[in-house]
């Protein structure tokens, strides 16, 4: 994929509607029934509305921070370190066979 | 009016490493499933990412093979979706800011179609960047599922997109062919397209001249040149189809059935389009200094581009010569090696001050060498359904016996001879030449006493020749041939024949 | 014996007044005895716990024993131990046995440690209660009708409630500090990055750092000593020399400058909690610390910012919990899709869902600006509030928690209220500085209140001096839960 983002200045003193946590639960993989999407909604807008307080703050030229510390990634040498442990792995898992993990059919 | 096609290409090659890009389970190629899949491949809670310096280390090659502009600092982010092949709910990939910047690469596009003449175009690259493979889904029969296999997941990609430069599916394939050539020349992939180590996603539109750019389809994952010609020439015809029928075109990610010629949609992706793209709080951003970019450069091969230039200005050769002799690394190594046997490089021979002279011949060997490399040898490997790599006869062989033709111990079709012999049982060029008889005979004495006693046997046409009849030198020349059993060297007998009939 | 530190018991240990194996039992009995009552553990091994305790017995006889050799500490269930159930607190993982151990764990398994049990949580430490736990609450030893904090509530229950000598939380947003305040107990969170992340199951990467709990600074420092350092296989591990924890501990603070924020102590705060924090002013005034005003202006921010990045974080974090690998599957499902979706909805509780939802949603297309390039940018303000600030002072102080423990229950339906019990703990996340918390006195219904302090990035040793000294002159951090 080519990436691709749209750059918004999106005003937060909006409210998610129904739709818009419908989108959310089906992007985050949670099956939600409508009374549960509702309860949801009511909710997430409380916390929106919290989160509303930063819309006052001015970050002109405030460089974004992902870490606290500011230092460079670390890299590791090309070897293998790592032998099979298929038999423990998978003895954890749902449903296997033949080695393999099963899933319902994944259809392309 | 005609239609413009236009299209891009993302191509993923997979890196050579020994491990995986962020853990050291093994990269190998047909292991057992899930057998190479560790805790952090299977995404086991609390396991994290450290990245592989063999990983940073090849698209660091690719940036200077490429021309590219290296990014000091760059980072990894997380494109999130779920896929039962994809364990973490999410792939590690690059997005704002990717290792390898704009770049440029140089194709020779042969055209498909009957007579237009072949032509060189540049092809621009947006960027490559580094990120994991995914597992497999396997459609094997499992009770109506599908089977995970994680072994290839996490092995290093490095995505190279380029800039919708290309206008028809030669040209694409010519793009894709010369990304393949060069990935394996400076040893980053291994290029094994059965195997999925080089991957083509085709990006596909056409318009009106002159009109903004069509909306794009993108087919998937093709892994054979042929594939990806037939692809490009079935979704051009199939999107002017539809635009000409009053259709329009939807942008969609689809594949190609090679069963049936045809693309389809696919439809596993219905919310590809929201990735949720963030830097990934587990890795910190990759940094790569100016002395580490010196340190990659000094272990980059000499690149197809620069060889095919010497080969034209110092070597004499044709740039079409030169191009073919440049298809991969294997064939130029060959072909430089070979070359060494008949004139030592300068670096293995001390200059020794008849550089013009040194160098006409070098010419005169580089020209001979390339002929028999492109002509017999290069048959031979067709014919039997051979590689460069599993060549029966070595360089030095092939060197050998081009240099005992240069200094006239064995006529042409002697070397044929010998070069069969060798395909065929292998052997040393100068035993064969010995066991088999080959050696011309270039004493002067030898040949100028030939002369003599056929002179004296046919001395009435020693007379009409002198009398002005030149066509009977090809009669003189013949008999001396037949007297010598085919062994003179022809060019001395031809020098001697003409002194001593002049008289 | 179960109000004996760590260095006395590991004294008696060395010098064989007591075994391994029998002060292991003993606990073993205790939980057995109140655990029912508090629910502070998920995972109680007696078996595993006594073999390793044989082992530390073994090298305690050898002569090769360290500091904590045969000394029982449970963990939090977020860190992967292996062949012990390793929950985080969720349904979702109800059934995974960890096929391998996290760093931390490693490193206590190294210096001979026991591994007493595994200690309830918030579901996948998202909570401020422990009531979000899939295994039920823990219960405040000081008052079983009250919460013991979270999201390490158990290890704090446990701790206070003398279940084990000492205990593992983690923090993100308070983890360690606000429980610890609510149970009366000592609880360190480390710089970012001084002990790994690896084998702790991940909530926000960039914030989540694991640190000790106990009962006094002194304890904690032996268990940084264990704990800390770095591991190759965590990319936010810091390369650094190995330290002594202990080393400044016996340092008068003479000269100390402590600051206090002004935002710290504005309204919000309860009075019961402001007369506490006061009193230990004035005592730490008394070892000769002097007291300087300070602003965190932005500080005000960081509940917002903390709730955009945190479930961020989360949401991408959480996603390998999807029923293929591991772990929860739903029972019944049509196709693939509906498999991830039921396993999803009934293996997550609602708090991890609700910060799921949060956390997609703040990613999404279209708002990643608003939202969480904004919360980034605010995050860096926050921490050069810190960087000012420590141009004048070398701790800064005030309140863990703007009240004392509250009511099982109370404020079960209010996300926003619960969310707003970290106002002062999660700053130090955002900026990724070391915190504390030590007992400092009672509040209402005579529940513990608990003083914050804050150090510069690497003053640990610092921060444990300064709490260690004032746990010499105050008798705060013995005091016991009564009726347990």
């Amino acid at each position: 994929m080519i990436p691709y983002r749209p750059c918004l200045n999106i005003v937060f003193a909006m409210s998610l509607t129904t739709q818009d946590v419908e989108k959310v639960a089906r992007l985050a993989r949670l099956a939600m029934s409508p009374s549960e999407i509702e309860t949801a909604r009511k909710q997430l807008n409380g916390i929106f509305g919290l989160i509303a307080e930063m819309q006052a703050v001015d970050t002109d030229g405030v460089e974004p921070m992902s870490h606290s510390q500011e230092l460079a990634q670390r890299l590791r040498e090309d070897k293998v370190t790592e032998s099979n442990q298929r038999e423990a792995f998978q003895a954890i898992a749902p449903q296997v066979e033949q080695g393999l993990f099963l899933v319902p059919k994944v259809i392309e | 009016m005609s239609w413009e096609i236009v299209i891009g290409l993302e191509v993923h090659a997979q890196l050579s490493t020994n491990s995986k890009i962020f853990c050291g389970a093994s990269t190998a190629y047909g292991a057992e499933p899930n057998t190479q899949a560790d805790a952090v491949s299977l995404a086991l809670p609390g396991v994290l990412p450290v990245l592989n310096k063999g990983a940073v280390e090849r698209a660091i090659k690719f940036g200077l093979a490429t021309g590219s502009h290296i990014a000091p600092r760059s980072v990894f982010a997380r494109k999130n979706y779920f896929y039962p092949d994809l364990p973490k709910g999410y792939q590690i990939s690059q997005f704002e800011l990717p290792v390898v910047g704009k770049g440029l690469l140089h194709i020779e596009v042969e055209p498909l179609s009957g007579d237009a003449q072949p032509y060189g175009k540049t092809i621009r690259i947006t960027r490559a960047h580094l990120e994991e493979d995914a597992g497999k889904s396997l459609h094997g029969d499992f009770h109506g599922m599908t089977g995970i296999d994680l072994n290839r997941a996490g092995t290093p990609l490095l995505e190279i997109v380029s800039e919708p430069d290309m206008c028809s599916a030669a040209e694409a394939v010519a793009y894709a062919k010369a990304l393949h050539t060069l990935v394996r020349w400076i040893g980053i992939c291994d290029g094994n397209m059965q195997e999925g180590s080089f991957r083509c996603d085709v990006n596909v539109s056409v318009r009106k001249p002159g009109q903004p750019l069509g909306t794009r389809r993108e087919i998937k994952n093709l892994n054979s040149f042929k594939f990806m010609q037939q692809a490009i020439d079935y979704e051009v015809q199939w999107q002017i189809d539809t635009i000409e029928n009053g259709g329009k075109v939807q942008q969609a990610t689809i594949l190609f059935d090679p069963d049936s010629g045809e693309t389809r949609m696919m439809r596993s992706k219905e919310d590809a389009h929201d990735y949720r793209y963030f830097p990934d709080p587990d890795l910190l951003p990759l940094e790569i200094s100016p002395e580490w970019i010196e340190q990659m450069r000094a272990t980059l091969p000499e690149l197809p581009q620069s060889k095919q230039a010497r080969y034209v200005n110092e070597l004499g050769l044709s740039a079409y010569d030169a191009s073919l002799l440049t298809a991969s690394r294997e064939m130029a190594d060959y072909f430089e090696a070979a070359l060494n046997v008949i004139t030592p490089s300068p670096q293995s021979s001390p200059a020794n001050g008849r550089g013009g002279e040194l160098e006409n011949q070098s010419s005169i060997s580089a020209k001979i060498c390339a002929n028999w490399i492109m002509g017999e040898l290069n048959a031979q490997l067709n014919r039997d359904g051979l590689d460069m790599t599993q060549c029966p006869i070595s360089a030095q062989q092939l060197g050998s016996m081009l240099a005992r033709i240069l200094d006239g111990t064995i006529s042409n079709s002697g070397a044929k001879e010998v070069f069969r012999t060798m395909w065929a049982e292998g052997g040393e060029v100068d035993a064969i030449i010995e066991s088999k008889g080959l050696k011309q005979v270039s004493d002067a004495g030898a040949i100028e006493k030939i002369v003599d006693e056929i002179m004296a046997a046919n001395a009435d046409k020693v007379t009409e020749y002198r009398s002005g009849k030149d066509k009977l030198f090809g009669f003189f020349v013949g008999q001396a041939m037949k007297a010598s059993k085919g062994q003179a060297n022809p060019a001395q007998l031809n020098e001697v024949l003409k002194k001593k009939l002049a008289g | 014996m179960f109000e004996s530190s760590l260095k006395q018991l590991g004294d008696a240990l060395r010098a064989k007044q007591i075994s391994s194996v029998e002060l292991t039992q003993s606990y073993l009995d205790r939980m057995a005895q109140l655990n029912p009552e508090l629910n502070a553990f998920i995972t109680i091994n007696p078996e595993m716990s006594l073999a390793q305790a044989e082992a530390a017995d073994a090298r305690l006889a050898a002569g090769t024993a360290e500091a904590l050799t045969g000394i029982p500490i449970a963990q939090k269930d977020i860190f992967c131990a292996k062949d012990w159930l390793t929950t985080c607190g969720s349904k979702m993982l109800h059934n995974f046995v960890s096929p391998y151990d996290a760093h931390v764990i490693s490193q206590f398994n190294n210096a001979g440690a026991i591994n007493l049990g595994k200690t309830n949580m918030d579901e996948f430490a998202m909570g401020s209660s422990n009531e979000t736990s899939y295994y039920g609450a823990v219960k405040n030893p000081w008052d079983t009708a009250r919460v013991p904090g979270g999201s390490s509530g158990g290890t704090a229950a446990a701790v206070a409630a003398r279940l084990c000598a000492a205990a593992t939380g983690t923090d993100t947003g308070g983890s360690i500090r606000q429980p610890a305040a609510l149970c009366g107990i000592s609880g360190l969170k480390p710089t970012y990055g001084v002990c790994s992340r690896y084998g702790m199951i991940a909530f926000a990467s960039s914030l989540d750092q694991a640190g000790p709990m106990g009962r006094s600074a002194e304890d904690l420092a032996l268990m940084m000593n264990v704990m800390a350092g770095f591991d190759e296989r965590d990319s936010t591990s810091l390369q650094r020399d190995k330290e002594d924890y202990t080393r400044d501990l016996n340092k008068p603070l003479t000269g100390l400058r402590i600051g206090l924020p002004k935002e710290f102590f504005a309204a919000g705060m309860g009075a019961d909690v402001a007369k506490a924090i006061e009193a230990a002013i004035a005592e730490y005034k008394k070892l000769g610390a002097t007291i300087v005003d300070i602003s965190l202006p932005n500080s005000k921010l960081s509940v917002p910012v903390y709730y955009v990045l945190a479930p961020a974080e989360a949401s991408s974090n959480l996603s390998r919990f999807d029923g293929v690998r591991y772990g929860y599957r739903a029972p019944e499902y049509g196709d693939l899709a509906d498999m991830y979706e039921k396993s999803r909805a009934q293996g997550f509780g609602a708090e991890v869902q609700r910060r799921i939802m949060i956390g997609t949603y703040v990613l999404s297309h279209g708002y990643y600006d608003a939202y969480y390039i904004k919360a980034q940018r605010i995050r860096r303000q926050i921490a050069q509030d810190f960087v000012a600030a420590y141009k004048q002072c070398d701790v800064i102080m005030g309140p863990t928690s703007p009240s004392t423990a509250f009511k099982l229950g109370e404020k079960g339906d209010d996300p926003v209220q619960m969310y707003l019990s970290d106002i002062y703990t999660i700053a130090v996340n955002l900026a990724g500085l070391p915190g504390m918390s030590i007992p400092c006195g009672f509040g209402n219904n005579n529940m513990p209140v608990g003083l914050q302090i804050i150090g510069n990035y690497f003053d640990e040793a610092r921060m444990l001096n300064v709490a260690h000294q004032y746990q010499l002159a105050t008798d705060w951090h013995s005091r016991a839960p009564q009726g347990i």
